[in-house]
Order: structure tokens, then C-alpha cells, then sequence
């Protein structure tokens, strides 16, 4: 394929030239940009915006209202950003309906920044800090999530005034093998997973035989906890679709899909306004950018199984059959989408294509470690403060971002431990807090990178318990083909769950190890061959709470339902309070004769409400374990 | 024609056409590897049922064999230890979702299930695991055939031969535990567009699909 390489980049910066005059007026003004993803939207951003639109009119001020992404702070979403000329731009966050209208009135149409409500300034000034200056800014490095939340999704140029689809234009202008190389070159990992390299990926299907290759995006981000894809579709889908136009040159594909979940929504119509916009300004269709290569996208939903996010059975999907894998090799480099040539790589992966393209392998090897270079995408969710979508160079230890980054643990409680890489990940204990986090040194603690779900226990979290969640989600996920993984994770789920009753027997831990070996060994997919990585990360660090289980019948986190009693501790109990048993649903708290409260055991569902309602009060509401047997205690 | 090349199978020289897959190799050579989902002509095979594994040298861990083509200077174990614990488990699992009598099975005597239990020296009952079996209706619409859900191991033979034969009157239905063999619209055989050519039962390896006497 010969490209006019010198048009290429003429035809790229007619477009940059014309973007840059569009957004040019933007900073003249006063604007407001309000975080619209998902995460915002289920924290109420929709109303918000909708108050900024009717303050803004009532007030007839000048500004334009612009929805964007996520920055990736879930804790205090919803989000907004004010920029009126003459003031920094800052940020606020947890914004609701009140403060929306103070930012009016108070900011746009007065000068008073409602530093009040302010979260950090986007550059530094004399008024107040930024980002940079809190510890989560020091300790993240933005790569991929670097225009979340600031520029408009649905607006092209915004992207490409700020350099977006100069990568595109930098590939076009070598030829196919060379951006190969330079992908080699950055030694960029697979990001959905397994961390295979890319380059070499690419370089397989472009050598395999073959006229019609095709180019896959793996956007059936599916792990509970995980919703990284998701915000990166739906804060900067042009620089994903920049990543699979420069894949699609590089490996000699014109057809290129994204297979996103149908759960998603905004993403797909976001995705959806983005290519269209693509396609109007000549960057993907015929001649791209006035070369001869020509590209188009299509968006495929799944329909919710999440072993389709393994590459065969995503394959499958798209053909039209069930959502189920099938042996490799071959693999879909060499054989894949209608037995043709195929590379499927990750939202994240192709959206650091991107920058590697424009910025170089070099660039990218110097951030991370040497095996792993570049930055790791985590969902950080659970028992943190600073829940999020955080972005730090790989090799950075787990003790610093969960400590640092995310400043630490909910409600003082002890750290526990953290669960890595969703269902196919594990949970690691304390001791590996210091642990740096890259593909290899997780594999190797027994975790996983997976699609970067980090959830965070602490002590009230029962082990075995979040070994159960993740094997039952798992097991519920197989799509049944395999023998090992159709019946064996059911083996296991139903061990799991015994022992979370109490009804466990020692030798089932080694029951469970030897299932975990051949269900890893035997199973047909990753899905399979992954889902005993809780179960046996769990035994490995948390073995004396399995034991409790089964030797003293105690949940030592006082989680598991069956083998915990809600009492009322009479010392803190006070006579003048009845909260709680206006707080229970089935009337089995009562008032004893001496005014004190007390629980019928026999009544009680374990709901938790008296024990919520009593805790900022007196706390008198305590959970045991081992149980109490009904009618044990009673002195009602 | 494929060249021809040599491999070894548990110290026997064999020759075979390059790129055949290791399994029918064996099979062919009398060499026996338990198997229940292999279909020899079909280009992608299943290996669903997890039961063929061999080790090979240079390979680190052990592989299906009916997904190996096979090369020159092959050379393959069909038992070591990691091959026999692997198949004694998924042998295991797939009893405790099969309904075991066999005296009662018309299949006793024929069952590929007793003649791998008889080759590796399993036990046709559940030693270490528990039973996931839920009783299913058996399908006696036809008459003269059986379908009992509760003994099919989801090899997939009835649904290959079904489809050369009658284009798909049955096939694989559900996910996960619940996945199996149903008509469409899981109508029973005779309400289906069954002909009746009884090649599925043929097929099965077990007592699923059986001749009514």
C-alpha cells in the first residue's frame, strides 16, 4: 500500500487548523462543562445540568453549558467545571440542584468563585490549589483518561485541537510495517487481560495470508467493579477510534468493529455520534485523510454474556452463533472474524495506540517499568475514600494507591485485603501492599491484572464469603461447553457456599485446592481457567478464616449471615431510645420490662436496619459469631 | 496428500499424515484416548468434553489431543500423572450431572463412560464430589426412542449427526449448568421436525438417546 504521505499530513492539518478556530472562541466566554457519563448521571448530573441550562437562561448570562465525560473522581460525582474569563478554571464536585444555581448566581453572574464548594483549580493560580497539589495529583500520571471529563465527546474538534487524530496522520504517513515496529518498539501490553504484546499481535496478522483482515475492538467490559471502558467511551471515544484506525493501517484491515455491551448505552450512542462525525471530516471511510487507505467502523452490541469478551466467543457473537469460545489455536490473528486474519485488542490498548503513535515509542517506555512500560487504568472501588478511576505508571506499589491516591480506608477500619482483576483475579493480603503492580509481579502473587477492577476489603469483609461472590459470578457466566468449567466452578460455588453456612468439612479446603489445579489446567477458555484464582488466593492468604468457618462455625469479618446473631449489648442500650425497633421490618426487636431493648432471635431476618439505625446513637446493636441459637438467651 | 511423518505414542512409532489430529492418530493405531466429544471430519472440533489429554514433549503443560495436528518427531504420553489426574476429575465432574444406574441403562454394556472407567481404572460413582443431577423428564414422545436429559454428557454427537441429517432439528440450548440438548422451543422429538432417521442415536456415547424395546 503506497500512501501520499505529504497530503496526508496537509489534509490533517487543514482539519487541526479549522478545529483550532473553532474552539478558539470557547475561552472568550464563560462556559460550564458538566460531567454526563453514566457514573454522573446515577449521581444526579442530568438535573444538575438541567439547572445550569434554566439558572443560565433566567439570569441571561453568556455561557455555553457543555456536557463531557468522567475525571474519574466517583466520589463526588456529580462533577462540574466553571471557567469564566479572568478566573482559573475550577473544578467542583457533588455539585446537586443548590449549588448549581449558587454557581450562577454567585460565579457567572457575580465573582464569587464558591470556593466553598470548589474540589481543586485545573491550573495553578493564587486562589486555590489544583489537583497536582493534593496527593492522588502527584502520584497520577494521565496518559488515556488525560481528556476525560474535559473535552466535549460529541465534539470533533475539541479532539483534534488538541492534536487528536495526529497519530492517525503520523501512521498514514509511514508505511504499514513501520507503525508495526514503533508498536513493538513501546513494548505496549495488552491491557484487556493477559498483557500479551501487542506489536507482535499485529505483526502475526499481518503476516498471515489472507486479502480481508479485520480490526476488533473489545469493548464487552463485563467484571463487576470494573467500568474503565465504559468511561473512556464515553468521555473520549475519538481517541479509541483514532487506536483502531491506525491498528487497521498497520495490520492491512478496512473493516474495523467494536463490540460493545448493549448495558452501555450512552457509550454506544456516544460511540455512534463520534464515528459519524469521523466520517464527515474524511477521517475514517474512503481515503482517510485523502490517502488510499480506506476504513470504516462498525458497533456491534453484545447481548450481555460476559465470556463473550473472550476473543472466540466474541468472534462467535459477531457471526451470528452463541456467545461461546472455541480451542486455540489458531488463533484470530491467523484465523478469526469469518476465518479471516483478526487482531481484537482492548479499549485501553488502542486508545494508548494513540499516543504511542504520536509521541513515540521512547516517550511511552519512559513512563512504567521495563516490562511493563506505560500506565495501569484502575476502577478503585470498595472500602476507599477516593473512589475512581485513577491512572498511575505501572511499577507504582498497591500501598500507594490505595493509601495515597485513594487517601486511604472508609471509616478508619483496618485494611484487609485486594481484590485484583475481578473474577479472574485474587485477593491479596497485607503483605503484598508493597508489591509494584505490573502484569508479572501479579501473576506471580497469584492475582491479575484482568481489565482492572481493583476493589479494596477491610475487616469487615469475610474472605471466604468474597470468594463465593466472585466464583458464583463466574459460575453463573460459564457459558457450559467445557466439562471442567460447566460442572467443576458449580463443585466449587457449592463448597463455597456450604462453608459460608457453616455446614463446611476440613477436607473440603483440599477438595477445593485440587479442583481449583485441574479446573485452571482443564478448562476450555480463560473464563474456566481463571475463575479458581479467588478461591485459591483466598486459601493461600486467609486460610484460618475458612477454618474458623468450619471448625468454630464463626465468620471472623461477621459477614456470613447464617453464622452471625444480632444482639443488644444492655450496658449501651438506653432506656429512652426506640429506634431500632422502628427500624425493624419484622417487629422482632422489642422493649423488655425494664425498658432496655432485646432481639426475638427467632424472629430476626438479620436485615442489618437496628444496627445501621443504633450506630452514630449507641452502638448497642452488636453482631456475634458464632450464632446463637434461637431461644438460647432469651429473657423476653 | 499430506506428507507423511513419524511420531512416537507411548514409545510406539507411528506414521501419519501430517496436520491429523493427534486423537484419530491414536484411535487408529489402537491407542486409546478417552474421548466423547471428538467427530472426526468436523474441521473445528469442540473439545468440550476435556477428556483427551495427553502430554507431549516440549509442550508445558498437557494439551487436548483432538485439537493437535501432528508433526514430525512428535512425542506423546497418553498417561503420565498430570494427564490421568485431569481426566479421573473431568470424568468425576461429568458423573455428578449424569444419572448413574447402569444395570437399568440400555447402554449398559456399550457405554463409552464404562469403557473409559474400564481403560483408566475409574469408578463409575462419585468418590470425592457431590451430585449437581436434577431429574429431567425423559422424552419417550417418539415411541421408539428415549431421550433421558439427565444421562446426556452435551458431547454433541446427536447434535452433528442431526444436523448433516435433518439441518438442525436439534441442537444445544441455555448456559452454563443448565445448557443441553433440547428441540426448538424444547417441543418434545415428536412435535419436532424429528424424521425419525435415528442417527442421533447412533451417535450418543451414552444412554441419553436410546432404541425403546
Amino acid at each position: 500500500m503506497s500512501v501520499l504521505g505529504t497530503d496526508t499530513q496537509k489534509t490533517y492539518q487543514e482539519l487541526k487548523d479549522q478545529a483550532v478556530q473553532a474552539v478558539e472562541g470557547l475561552n472568550t466566554k464563560s462556559y460550564v462543562l458538566v460531567g454526563t457519563a453514566t457514573c454522573g448521571r446515577a449521581a444526579g448530573a442530568l438535573n444538575v445540568l438541567e439547572t445550569f441550562r434554566s439558572e443560565i437562561g433566567k439570569h441571561n448570562v453568556d455561557a455555553e453549558i457543555i456536557e463531557v465525560g468522567c475525571m474519574g473522581h466517583c466520589y463526588a460525582e456529580p462533577m462540574v467545571i466553571v471557567y469564566k474569563p479572568g478566573f482559573p478554571k475550577i473544578c467542583y464536585g457533588s455539585v446537586d440542584e443548590g449549588i448549581a444555581t449558587r454557581l450562577v448566581t454567585d460565579f457567572l453572574v457575580n465573582d464569587d468563585p464558591c470556593f466553598d464548594f470548589a474540589m481543586a483549580a485545573l491550573e495553578p493560580n493564587d486562589f486555590f490549589p489544583t489537583f497536582e497539589d493534593f496527593p492522588r495529583g502527584v502520584y497520577e500520571q494521565k496518559v488515556v483518561l488525560s481528556d476525560c471529563g474535559l473535552i466535549a465527546p460529541d465534539d470533533i474538534e475539541q479532539y483534534i485541537a488538541r492534536d487528536g487524530y495526529g497519530g492517525l496522520a503520523k501512521a498514514l504517513s509511514k508505511e504499514p510495517e513501520r507503525v508495526i515496529t514503533e508498536v513493538k518498539d513501546s513494548n505496549l501490553r495488552g491491557r484487556g487481560g493477559a498483557g500479551f504484546p501487542t506489536g507482535v499481535k499485529w505483526e502475526i496478522c499481518r503476516n498471515a495470508e489472507g486479502d480481508t483482515k479485520y480490526v476488533i475492538c473489545n469493548a464487552d467490559e463485563g467484571d463487576p467493579g470494573a467500568f474503565i471502558d465504559r468511561a473512556l467511551l464515553e468521555s473520549n471515544p475519538h481517541q479509541l477510534i483514532e487506536g483502531l484506525a491506525i491498528a487497521a493501517y498497520a495490520i492491512g484491515a478496512s473493516q474495523g468493529y467494536i463490540y460493545v455491551r448493549a448495558e452501555y448505552p450512552l457509550a454506544i450512542e456516544r460511540l455512534k455520534t463520534a464515528i459519524g462525525q469521523a466520517r464527515e471530516k474524511g477521517i475514517i471511510g474512503n481515503s482517510v485523510m485523502g490517502s488510499n487507505f480506506s476504513f470504516d467502523i462498525k458497533i456491534f452490541q453484545g447481548s450481555g454474556a460476559f465470556v463473550c469478551g473472550e476473543e472466540t466467543a466474541l468472534i462467535a457473537s459477531i457471526e451470528g452463533n452463541a456467545g461461546i469460545p472455541n480451542h486455540r489455536p489458531p488463533f484470530p490473528a491467523v484465523s478469526g472474524l469469518h476465518g479471516k486474519p483478526t487482531i481484537i485488542n482492548n479499549v485501553k490498548t488502542l486508545s494508548y495506540i494513540t499516543h504511542i503513535i504520536r509521541n513515540g515509542a521512547e516517550w511511552f517506555k519512559s513512563i512504567g517499568t521495563p516490562g511493563t512500560p506505560g500506565t495501569a487504568v484502575f476502577a478503585l472501588a470498595g472500602k476507599v475514600v477516593g473512589t475512581g478511576l485513577v491512572e498511575v505508571p505501572m511499577g507504582t506499589t498497591i500501598r500507594t494507591l490505595i493509601y495515597d491516591v485513594a487517601d486511604g480506608i472508609k471509616n478508619e477500619k483496618n485494611f484487609k485485603a485486594v481484590q485484583i482483576g475481578g473474577p479472574s483475579g485474587g485477593c491479596l493480603p497485607e503483605s503484598s501492599l508493597d508489591l509494584p503492580i505490573d502484569f508479572d509481579s501479579l501473576q506471580q502473587a497469584g492475582a491479575m491484572m484482568g481489565s482492572g477492577g481493583l476493589v479494596v476489603l477491610d475487616e469487615e469483609d469475610c474472605m471466604v464469603e468474597i470468594a463465593r461472590f466472585f466464583l458464583e459470578f463466574t459460575q453463573n457466566e460459564s457459558c457450559g461447553k467445557c466439562t471442567f468449567c460447566r460442572l467443576g466452578t458449580k463443585q466449587m460455588l457449592d463448597i463455597l457456599t456450604d462453608i459460608t453456612k457453616g455446614k463446611g468439612k476440613l477436607e473440603d479446603i483440599d477438595l477445593l485446592l485440587e479442583l481449583a489445579v485441574d479446573i485452571k489446567a482443564g478448562s476450555l477458555c480463560a473464563l474456566g481457567k481463571t475463575a479458581p484464582n479467588p478461591v485459591l488466593t483466598t486459601i493461600r492468604f486467609f486460610r484460618d478464616e475458612y477454618e474458623a468457618h468450619i471448625t468454630e462455625g464463626r465468620c471472623p469479618a461477621l459477614m456470613c449471615k447464617e453464622l452471625i446473631t444480632y444482639v443488644i449489648d444492655e450496658k449501651k442500650c438506653s432506656k429512652l431510645c426506640d429506634a431500632c425497633i422502628g427500624s425493624c421490618p419484622v417487629e422482632a426487636v422489642y422493649t423488655r420490662s425494664d425498658m432496655l431493648k432485646d432481639i426475638y432471635l427467632d424472629k430476626c431476618v438479620k436485615c442489618d436496619n437496628c444496627l445501621v439505625t443504633c450506630l452514630p446513637l449507641y452502638q448497642a446493636v452488636i453482631k456475634v459469631s458464632p450464632p446463637i441459637e434461637a431461644g438460647g438467651n432469651q429473657n423476653g | 496428500m499430506a506428507n507423511s511423518v513419524t511420531i512416537t505414542i507411548d514409545g510406539k512409532q507411528i506414521s501419519a499424515a501430517e496436520g491429523d489430529k493427534l486423537l484419530w492418530v491414536a484411535l487408529e493405531n489402537g491407542i486409546y484416548i478417552p474421548h466423547l466429544c471428538g467427530i472426526k471430519e468436523k474441521e473445528k472440533p469442540d473439545a468440550s468434553c476435556r477428556l483427551c489429554f495427553v502430554e507431549v514433549e516440549g509442550m508445558a503443560n498437557p494439551v487436548t489431543s483432538c485439537t493437535l495436528p501432528v508433526t514430525d518427531g512428535m512425542v506423546v504420553k497418553t498417561r503420565t500423572e498430570r494427564v490421568d489426574r485431569l481426566i479421573a476429575t473431568g470424568f468425576e465432574l461429568l458423573l455428578t450431572n449424569h444419572r448413574l444406574g447402569c444395570a437399568k441403562c440400555a447402554k449398559n454394556g456399550s457405554c463409552q463412560l464404562q469403557k473409559i472407567a474400564k481403560e483408566r481404572g475409574l469408578k463409575l460413582r462419585l468418590t470425592r464430589l457431590r451430585s449437581v443431577l436434577k431429574e429431567m423428564q425423559t422424552d419417550d414422545s417418539l415411541g421408539s426412542v428415549a431421550f433421558d436429559p439427565s444421562r446426556c454428557v452435551l458431547c454433541g454427537q446427536c447434535v452433528w449427526a442431526d444436523r448433516k441429517e435433518n439441518k438442525g432439528n436439534i441442537g444445544f440450548i441455555r448456559r452454563g449448568i443448565s445448557r443441553k440438548v433440547s428441540t426448538f422451543g424444547e417441543v418434545p422429538l415428536a412435535e419436532s421436525g424429528c424424521t425419525r432417521c435415528g442417527k442421533c442415536v447412533e451417535v450418543c456415547p451414552v444412554g441419553a438417546l436410546v432404541k425403546n424395546s
